[in-house]
């Protein structure tokens, strides 16, 4: 990085006024400006450029060549073959369904309504409730990744907490992790990401004006009608950003996952991000996971196209 | 609710939970529906509390295993056997310098690329933002595949400073985004003052505008720093030796390479790597009066 240029150079641009250089024609001055000023985002361009948008571009390319991990020299084009065997290949199939459900549960339906939940509850409740149930979710947000998946393969493991506390109602217990391991690795996402959800609420929540909410209980409407008719409808662009942020980070939920089953048993944990790995990986075909990285971009854009779409409408 | 009659005095010294079904007063009705959402928060928190309680207990418990009890006698024996230089010192050290650097070099840049769109008008500013926009929600999980086999090709492969640079550029856009709202909260009037002085456009950042907007500069170091530290599947694709991996990697050889689990231990772990990020999101959370701020930001 350059040190600071001159005191001077600024007053001298200023004071002399336009007559005293000689005569540049405006535009390219005017250019030449724009140039300097713009300055600053280089290093920033040139991150994004060579680290981000990058491999996008790769991603795009070799998707449809035949690029394996054995490092042979050339890898030849194939054109859409990665994606039709994708579209035959049971497994991949079994991967979409399960990201859906794993989405759905933990994401539009978990985080969102129990961020939700939390934040309208959190208005009502006594202040030293409120820090401690807050500084709990948000310290599950917090944990790094990892730390997260260990904390619930032990809650859920046979011999884990939940058991236990299973145990103490009288509940039939069982191996959850091998029973329906998709369903523990939604809560463990809900457990993890609900934090999220309950920070953009509580934000949203605080911006209704007190006045709406307390002419709707003079005029008799009830807890549930008020949440329907008032509190919804006016917080619904929190709502939309909300669903888009979750199920974007959810779509891309690795670690937790990878830590928890591996995927397993068999592949029936197994969401969208784990059978790319494992196709580029363990089976060496780079090209097919990357076809699969490039579906899970593409749909990631889309949702990312519909968050911008909703955040200009508010903006 | 149980809808007991209690008598219709206001300042009653009977206990609130004894509220009437009809007819109650607004002092008493409150009451009650603080103590219904004191009560529903409280079970939520106690299923959100096990596992981090179980995490605090087992690092304290010379024979922990996976469920959640109270240690027959507190040790620190985990931690004693956890703090030795190839377990704990040097992950967490490779972590700090993997983080730490990239937080750095994302911060300076998110700074500087602020500046220009903060400040000047240009017709290329608005499709920038909604790129950068457009960048923050991409899932870079997707990504790594293809990053990894371009890491190859350019050889930067098991590199830290490769590894640095894709850790910040994931983190760029949002950070950029972040930084760019901030900085429009500093107004321009106090700049233009500097400028007729003969400041420059860099000077007047360093000088003025950073200052101004501290909170908001630690804002997106501190959130940086979270992201990278908790992150696992970048390092984890990226680096290869084991002597360079990060303790977002090296947690999971308390699974494989040590036979069996020692889960006192692997919770002692847990402890020491969690630590250091909970205390910083508290440090900003303090500062910016409340933890809302985070959330705010991200709805722009």
């Amino acid at each position: 990085m350059t040190s600071a240029p001159p005191a001077g150079s600024g007053a001298v641009r200023e004071v002399p006024g336009p007559a005293a250089p000689p005569p540049a024609p405006r535009a390219r001055r005017g250019l030449r400006r724009a140039l300097v000023r713009a300055l600053p985002v280089s290093p920033a361009l040139v991150l994004l450029l060579l680290f981000l948008a990058g491999p996008i571009a790769y991603c795009a390319w070799i998707a449809f060549t035949d690029l394996q991990l054995t490092g042979q020299a050339s890898a030849s084009f194939v054109g859409l073959d990665n994606f039709e065997a994708a579209f035959r290949d049971e497994a991949f199939l079994n991967a979409v369904w399960l990201t859906l459900v794993f989405t759905v549960l933990s994401s539009l339906i978990g985080q969102n309504t129990l961020g939700l939940a939390l934040a309208s509850l959190m208005r009502r409740a006594s202040k030293p409730v409120r820090t401690l149930t807050g500084g709990v979710v948000v310290t599950a947000w917090v944990l790094p990744e990892v730390v997260a998946g260990f904390l619930l393969y032990a809650f859920f493991r046979r011999d884990g907490t939940l058991n236990a506390v299973l145990d103490l109602l009288h509940l039939p217990a069982q191996n959850w992790l091998y029973t329906l391991p998709i369903l523990a690795v939604s809560f463990a996402n809900v457990w993890r990401g609900t934090a999220f959800s309950m920070l953009v609420y509580s934000a949203a929540l605080d911006e209704i004006p007190e006045e709406i909410t307390e002419a709707a209980e003079v005029d008799g409407a009830g807890g549930w009608r008020r949440t329907w008719h008032i509190t919804l409808p006016m917080i619904r662009r929190s709502i939309g950003t909300n669903l888009m942020l979750n199920t974007l980070q959810t779509l891309s939920v690795f670690g937790l996952v990878w830590v928890m089953t591996r995927g397993g048993p068999g592949n029936r944990s197994q969401t969208l991000p784990l059978f790319m790995y494992e196709q580029a990986f363990q089976k060496s075909m780079i090209g097919y996971g990357t076809a699969v990285a490039l579906l899970l971009l593409v749909v990631g854009s889309l949702f990312s196209l519909v968050y911008m779409r909703l955040l200009r409408t508010e903006v | 609710m149980p809808a007991a009659p209690s008598p219709a005095v206001r300042r009653a010294p009977a206990p609130v939970r004894r509220s009437p079904a009809s007819r109650r007063t607004p002092a008493a009705r409150r009451a009650a529906r603080r103590l219904a959402a004191d009560a529903g928060l409280l079970a939520v928190a106690a299923a959100f509390v096990l596992p981090l309680a179980w995490v605090a207990l087992s690092s304290l418990d010379a024979r922990a295993d996976l469920r959640v009890k109270l240690p027959d006698g507190l040790t620190l024996d985990n931690y004693d056997a956890v703090l030795e230089p190839d377990i704990t010192f040097t992950p967490l050290l490779n972590s700090l310098v993997l983080c730490g650097g990239a937080t750095l070099l994302t911060v300076v840049c998110a700074a500087l690329a602020a500046y220009p769109l903060s400040r000047y008008r240009s017709r290329l500013n608005r499709p920038f933002l909604l790129t950068i926009l457009f960048a923050t929600c991409l899932p870079i999980t997707a990504v790594m595949v293809p990053v990894y086999a371009l890491f190859v090709r350019v050889d930067l492969i098991d590199t830290v400073h490769g590894t640095v640079f894709f850790f910040a550029a994931s983190q760029l856009p949002f950070a950029v985004w972040l930084m760019k709202n901030f900085m429009d909260g500093v107004p321009k009037e106090l700049e233009e003052a500097a400028w007729t002085d003969g400041a420059s456009s860099l000077q007047s950042l360093l000088r003025i505008v950073l200052p101004l907007m501290g909170p908001g500069v630690a804002v997106v170091t501190v959130f940086s720093f979270v992201m990278m530290w908790g992150n696992f599947f970048v390092p984890f694709m990226l680096l290869l030796s084991p002597d360079r991996m990060p303790a977002s990697v090296s947690i999971n050889d308390f699974f494989g390479n040590r036979g069996s689990v020692v889960y006192g231990q692997l919770a002692a772990f847990s402890v020491l790597y969690s630590t250091p990020v909970i205390l910083l999101y508290v440090l900003i959370a303090r500062r910016l009066g409340g933890g809302f701020a985070l959330g705010g930001a991200v709805k722009g």
